[in-house]
């Protein structure tokens, strides 16, 4: 059976700068992935081209086995619309939509919207009395978690999230870091970009990224199942 | 039911877009509003105004005229003959005039008399300070003559008519003058006593003339005689050639003429009025759209984010125009509705203020408004609106 997701001799070239330089990588399914490395090595960039939002410069990406590195800018839309599941470092929440509606948004552009299934998500991630707050009455973890609700609504073959603790404390931190652990038991598969070493130890594997090429691929060992 | 939740979800996040981002939208609804008023209040305006000008325009003075063809005057059988020819609901009013040249402190000064009802139909615009004589003996005087013979409101005087005794001069009617004979010409100065109970303005000729009763003409003059000019008020905004024409054909010694100058006139002020209402249509339009444009404009670059994270969920390009798009039409829409409400009671004031009168509802301008409002915010969307296109999704990875 093919691999979850397959980078082989990937490159994104800006001009003279290589952003991602000849990155090979695989990702199995239900893995939980931490790529960490200081600003500017190309982790974002790594995502985008993931997450089906840019293409490789060269090489080759394989998301359940299709190369996505050729398709056009509409398929590459639909990929990411049925496979993708995106947690953000700003959350990105629409400001005049409420916790469940901004669920429902995500569900509205891969199929249908359903309340009910908008409301489990967000009872998942423990949100279910808030369901009716716009953004600005949630505090910034709340607001994380509904980001999170939203990316697991569609039931993505695979969750990026970029710098999900960046704007958090520890206590939200810990609350979205539980969250992981418990979409890791369900088989859910996680790469999570992030400077933080604390998000970086808690995951199962962890790739360093510097100058955009990989300079460490480990299993944590400390790892609890 | 697939179908209706999305479209349900689609209605929600337009109008919860604009109902939650109030403040942002109210410009631009504000201008849309403006927009479909003026708009509503011209048009219903426009459609009115050809009734009210004709209504106002007869409150000007008489639009015909009866004049003697090769007849010394009219009788009141003739006149009678020339108004049938008028249907009665049509006919206003008329106002026979009778001319007679006679002297006050023997300066001449011409006479006419007149039926005041009938000038109160006929001459609307008379402005008279004082009151409209009611008994015999009471004369309106123009502010010309007042000022002439230094007369006023309450003022008596004596008006003096030389009569030339002659086969027509009725006899009864100066029973005790002195008849005074010069080489075979008899005459006499016949006087009639006279109070001024009000004076006429009205910046034309009228000033130059002494109003009384037709008994008090007739006295005074000591002959019957018919009128030299009857004013008719016809109401009707069209087709008064042909009662002219019909009339002079058929009453003898009589010739009907159309008051030229206030019906062309009245025209003329319609085809000005119509391309004024055009033009400032046009540009309040104009206005709106590029209060419309801005707006949307500011909107979509502070929306960028959005934009970016809907793409990243997967909305494509089209969805995301069909978004924004509803957005526009919807604000469109809501800004017609009331721009019609508005624009009527817009036109209804201006209606009141400027020709006195109510204005007619035009059911059908609703639709039409709401249409163009539409139609104008929708041309509005467009050119910002394809700026969304361009947002790139990779926006939403990167750090502000
Ligand atoms: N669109 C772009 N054009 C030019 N350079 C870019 C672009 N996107 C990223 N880069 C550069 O690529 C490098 C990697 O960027 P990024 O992947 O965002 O780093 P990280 O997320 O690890 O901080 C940086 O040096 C950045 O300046
Ligand atoms: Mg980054």
């Amino acid at each position: 059976m093919a691999s979850l997701l397959e980078l082989k001799n990937v490159s994104k070239i800006y001009g003279d700068l290589h952003a991602l330089d000849d990155v090979s990588l695989t990702v199995e399914k239900g893995e939980w992935v931490a790529i960490m490395g200081p600003s500017g090595s190309g982790k974002s960039t790594m995502m985008n081209i993931i997450g089906c939002m840019d293409k490789p410069s060269l090489g080759q990406v394989l998301l359940d086995g299709k190369d996505i590195s050729k398709e056009s800018q509409t398929s590459l839309t639909t990929i990411r619309r049925d496979k993708i599941g995106l947690i953000f470092q700003q959350f990105h929440l629409i400001n005049y939509l409420n916790a469940v509606e901004n669920v429902m948004v995500a569900q509205y552009y891969h199929s249908v919207p359903d309340e009910k299934e908008a409301l489990a998500a967000l009872e998942r991630v423990g949100l279910k009395d808030r369901a009716k707050h716009l953004p600005s009455q949630l505090s910034g973890g709340e607001q994380q978690r509904v980001c999170i609700a939203r990316a697991l609504i569609n039931n993505p073959e695979i969750i990026l999230a970029d710098e999900p603790t960046g704007n958090l404390d520890e206590a939200n931190e810990n609350i979205v870091l539980d969250i992981f652990r418990q979409l890791h038991k369900e088989g859910t598969s996680l790469v999570v970009v992030t400077h933080d070493p604390e998000v970086g130890e808690v995951a199962q594997r962890t790739i360093r990224l510097e100058h955009g090429k990989i300079i460490s691929d480990e299993k944590n060992e400390n790892f609890v199942e | 039911m697939i179908k209706n939740k999305k479209r349900l979800m689609f209605f929600k996040m337009i109008s919860l877009s604009l109902l939650r981002r109030r403040s942002r939208m109210i410009v631009a609804l504000l201008a849309i509003v403006v927009g479909a008023t003026v708009l509503a209040g011209l048009v219903t305006i426009y459609y009115d105004v050809p009734r009210q000008m004709s209504e106002s325009m007869r409150s000007y003075g008489a639009n015909m005229i009866f004049t003697p063809d090769g007849t010394d005057s009219l009788t009141d059988e003739m006149i009678e003959r020339a108004l049938s020819y008028i249907p009665a609901r049509d006919l206003d009013g008329y106002t026979p005039y009778r001319y007679e040249n006679t002297t006050i402190n023997k300066n001449p000064v011409t006479f006419a008399g007149v039926d005041f009802d009938g000038v109160k139909k006929t001459a609307p615009y008379w402005n008279v300070d004082g009151a409209y004589p009611t008994r015999d003996g009471e004369v309106l005087i123009g502010a010309n003559v007042a000022k002439t013979f230094n007369l006023g409101v309450g003022d008596k005087t004596v008006a003096v008519s030389s009569i030339e005794i002659t086969e027509d001069v009725d006899e009864s009617l100066i029973p005790d003058y002195e008849i005074i004979e010069i080489d075979g010409v008899k005459s006499a100065d016949h006087e009639l006593p006279i109070k001024v109970v009000g004076i006429i303005q009205t910046g034309s000729s009228e000033e130059d003339y002494v109003y009384l009763s037709y008994s008090d003409v007739e006295y005074l003059t000591a002959k019957h005689r018919g009128y030299d000019l009857v004013e008719v008020s016809v109401n009707s905004t069209g087709g008064l050639e042909s009662y002219t024409t019909s009339i002079s054909n058929g009453v003898e010694g009589l010739r009907a003429k159309l008051i030229k100058h206030v019906a062309a006139s009245e025209s003329a002020v319609l085809t000005k009025l119509t391309s004024l209402i055009f033009i400032v249509t046009a540009v309040v339009l104009l206005l709106t759209m590029i209060c419309v444009a801005t707006t949307m404009t500011a909107v979509i670059a502070e929306r960028r984010k959005e934009i970016g994270l809907r793409k990243a969920l997967g909305a494509s390009n089209l969805s995301v125009v069909g978004e924004f798009l509803g957005e526009g039409l919807l604000l469109g829409g809501v800004g017609g509705i009331l721009g019609s409400v508005l624009g009527y009671v817009f036109a209804e004031i201006v209606s009141k203020n400027v020709f006195g009168g109510s204005i007619t509802f035009l059911w059908w301008l609703i639709p039409v408004t709401i249409i163009a409002s539409v139609a104008v915010t929708g041309i509005a969307c467009l050119i910002p609106i394809r700026s969304a296109v361009d947002v790139d999704p990779a926006l939403v990875l990167k750090g502000e």
